[in-house]
């Protein structure tokens, strides 16, 4: 039987990244996800696996380093939290440009500006609508436990490395650090130099005579020649939308009402559906696990059937614009939402579920 | 079974720790647990508080706002929490600096002396663990079996010393708890 | 001796570097970038490293330095070349990483990330521009603007209250222990190109030794950016540049052992 410990999700991400054979970690200290790079600087993987693990002089720096680890075709990750990904969003813009696959984990606190270090979701529409310049998109995954931190490490770099696009992991200050039951899954060794050049063979990373040399760019300066990258770019998202969309459902089969709910926030509402549920009301849940690709279909689909849908978020309205563009008006879509680092307790939802329904 | 803990007091009185270690004690007896600390400034010489879950089924909502048990080590936790505990659970609490003492009916309450206990053991650090050996006598959730296998997970090998050293404490803890409600 | 006898191959005595590609360079006739790429693709030739070497460009005039020399190229966002080389090198121990970069790139916008590759003692090359203006976005004030000089943001000069004063950078980091070697140079000579294109070798090649981080300057000119003649452009730099940004080496761990 797989060994099962109790690690926080931001050390299962840390955990993970060594047992998955990562190349390289590049980071720079924030609450709540420092213990990303802790656990990593503990480990010391660089003398098992030859990881490399660097904390840099900012998160400008870390991704950045990123793009320079990617763009040498290895597999290359740094965590942060949410002011720290807008610092690091002109590096994220250049590695989606660039066509680089990398894993980025924000581990969400409350904002505007320096906000709190509390737990939060409000970094939705920076991650998931783009946060940095130009037409591109984030694949984004939103964990819910701590094995998901450690299983999205693994899935972020498949999927990262199949479409040649960043991947970031939406996670919050609850999934980062909170502890719970990890099973470590079957070690990965680290690739050989032969398996990295099989793996990308557009790897800049010194040119043999047998091939043109590699350049790493997301610069043209033609018109037409960036139209064509940008359609290009856009029928990689379209494919990813097509192929990778990941959700998970609770007791929808007989729902009359639906929660759609991502991350830490569809745990709670998974406790809020079942007191409803107790009290009579036929609720189910969605979870969406990509957030980019959205599970549009599924929630259209959910809208043919349900009375109403509720989107619960830890911000003031940022996913249920997806809900309500994909529900396209067939069924009413509410919200509710906590903010700063607090967070909705099961009878809170369950409250608003009544109001919005009109059931009290 | 599934039992929600509220465990507060302040920093250095080994609140996570215990938390930490009663989460991998049910670990080892195949149950499911979720640990949710506060974090922040607050851990820096203040408050510190945690909430462990532990289950014998998948948990859905790590944050609860109504504890089983409620576990407070100082008279500020005593305040906050005793509201908290469903009528009919348990509260622990070390009487050393509690000035206004607990005043619930509908609820267990229990007294667990254990700053003299880990004076008795001989060791300030296993004071987290006299109150752990104090709830499991009153909620004996995890076999001590398990108890054992937990330590032995939680305390590095080269401090194998120590494990039992910390079993004492547990011990101890069960046998200096006393139910006065 | 007709011009059929004079390309003969055994009539041949100069030819420019395989690693130069054909490509048509889009520096302004006289601009210093021309030499130092030669001299960089001269050095990685003779050297036998095309294979290990990894380029990273920045943003500024030499952001497709990738299409003139035949390596592994990449190009990173404005200021942040040494981030990206501290992890092509971290990664890839056992190559030969070097990034090229000009006054805005690395003295203004960067500044963070090559101080600090310098202070951790990163394993590689780092060949700096210094021509005292921004090229590409047509002849801006930078870092290294002298006091006094023209630019488009400087139209009266550059005034130290107005614009603070040129920022120089090598004798900062030499006094980082992470630096191995730092040199200034200049290509405005043949005698000059030479010296330069050995401290780039040097650079390179103490870059696969752990000694830590290689910097060579180059005091350039930008004839077009300054408004003068190629042949003025030098005679303004050596008689203005020159004095703010001396000629010669810094520091070299190795020889001042």
């Amino acid at each position: 039987m797989a060994e099962k410990i109790l690690l926080k999700g931001n050390e299962a991400i840390a955990i993970s990244a060594i047992r998955n054979g990562i190349d390289g970690y590049f980071g720079y200290p924030i609450t709540p996800q420092s213990e990303v790079m802790e656990t990593l600087m503990k480990e010391r993987p660089w003398l098992t696996t030859g990881m490399v693990v660097l904390q840099a002089e900012s998160e400008t720096s870390s991704i950045n380093m990123v793009y320079g680890g990617a763009a040498s075709g290895k597999k290359v990750m740094t965590s942060s939290s949410s002011p720290g990904i807008s610092l690091m969003c002109e590096g994220i813009s250049y590695l989606a440009g660039a066509e680089l696959p990398c894993v980025i984990v924000d581990c969400q606190r409350g904002g505007p500006g320096l906000g709190t270090i509390q737990p939060s979701q409000s970094d939705y529409n920076q991650v998931v609508k783009g946060g940095g310049h130009g037409d591109y998109r984030n694949i984004v995954l939103a964990p819910a436990s701590a094995q998901d931190m450690y299983d999205f490490v693994d899935l972020g770099f498949d999927l990262a490395f199949r479409y040649r696009n960043p991947v970031v992991i939406l996670a919050d200050g609850i999934v980062g650090q909170m502890m719970e039951k990890v099973e470590l899954r079957p070690e990965k060794p680290r690739r050989s130099q032969e398996e990295v050049i099989s793996d990308a063979p557009w790897a800049a990373v010194g040119k043999p005579s047998s091939r043109e040399r590699n350049i790493i760019t997301s610069l043209s300066l033609e018109a037409d020649v960036q139209e064509k990258f940008n359609h290009k770019l856009q029928e990689k998202y379209d494919l990813i939308q097509e192929k990778e969309v990941r959700y998970e459902t609770y007791r929808v089969e007989d729902a009359e009402y639906l929660f759609v709910a991502f991350g830490c926030s569809s745990r709670i509402c998974e406790a809020a559906t079942d007191l409803l549920r107790e009290e009579g009301y036929k609720v189910g849940m969605l979870r969406p696990v990509t957030l980019f690709p959205f599970p549009a279909k599924v929630v259209s689909d959910m809208a043919d059937k349900v009375r109403s849908m509720m989107s619960i978020e830890l911000n003031l309205g940022q996913m249920v614009d997806d809900v309500r563009l994909a529900a396209n008006g067939k069924c009413p879509v509410g919200f509710y939402g906590r903010q700063g680092g607090n967070i909705f307790t099961p009878d809170e939802i369950a409250e608003a579920f009544k109001k919005f329904n009109n059931f009290e | 079974m599934k039992e929600e803990i509220i465990i507060a007091g302040f920093g250095g009185q080994g609140v996570l720790s215990m938390g930490k270690i009663l989460a991998y004690c049910a670990i080892m007896q195949d149950m499911e647990v979720t640990w949710m600390p506060s974090y922040g400034p607050e851990m820096r010489g203040g408050t510190a508080n945690v909430c462990v879950i532990i289950s014998d089924r998948k948990i859905s909502s790590p944050i609860v706002t109504r504890y089983d048990t409620a576990i407070v080590l100082n008279q500020q936790s005593l305040d906050k929490f005793e509201q908290t505990v469903k009528p009919g659970g348990l509260l622990i609490y070390d009487p050393n600096g509690v000035i206004h003492t607990p005043t619930r009916k509908d609820i267990r309450i229990c007294r667990i002396d254990a700053i003299e206990v880990a004076a008795r053991v001989g060791n300030p650090k296993v004071y987290n663990m006299a109150v752990m050996g104090a709830f499991l006598k009153m909620k004996p959730v995890i076999s001590l079996d398990n108890v054992d296998k937990g330590l032995a997970k939680c305390i590095p090998a080269r401090y194998s010393d120590l494990i039992s050293l910390n079993r004492r404490a547990i011990d101890e803890g069960m046998d200096a708890v006393v139910e006065i409600g | 001796m007709n011009i059929e006898d004079i390309k003969k191959p055994e009539n041949l005595v100069y030819s420019k570097t395989p690693l130069l590609t054909d490509a048509v360079m889009h520096y302004c006739p006289g601009c210093s970038h021309g030499v130092v790429h030669k001299l960089v693709a001269e050095v990685i030739e003779e050297m036998g490293i095309q294979d290990k070497t990894v380029g990273i460009s920045p943003v500024g005039c030499s952001v497709f330095a990738y299409n003139y020399i035949d390596i592994d190229w990449q190009q990173a966002a404005h200021g942040r070349a040494p981030a990206l080389a501290t992890a092509v090198k971290r990664l890839n121990p056992e190559k030969y990483v070097f990034t090229y970069q000009g006054d805005g790139d690395l003295c203004s916008i960067g500044t963070a990330e090559i101080i600090h590759a310098c202070a951790r003692g990163e394993n590689i090359l780092v060949i700096f521009i210094n021509n005292g203006i921004y090229g590409m976005t047509g002849g801006q004030m930078a870092p290294t603007t002298l006091l006094g000089m023209k630019t488009s943001t400087t139209p009266y000069g550059r005034d130290a209250k107005l614009n603070g004063f040129p920022m120089v950078i090598a004798p900062m980091i030499a006094e980082l222990d992470g630096t191995a070697y730092i040199t200034r140079q200049s290509v405005h000579t043949a005698a000059a190109a030479r010296k330069a294109k050995a401290a780039i070798r040097k650079g390179l090649e103490y870059s696969v030794k752990g000694v830590g981080l290689s910097f060579v300057e180059i005091v350039a000119t930008c004839n077009s950016g300054w408004k003068l003649s190629p042949v003025e452009a030098n005679r303004w730099m050596v008689e203005n540049m020159f004095p703010k940004y001396p000629i010669g080496d810094i520091k070299d761990v190795l020889k001042d052992k």
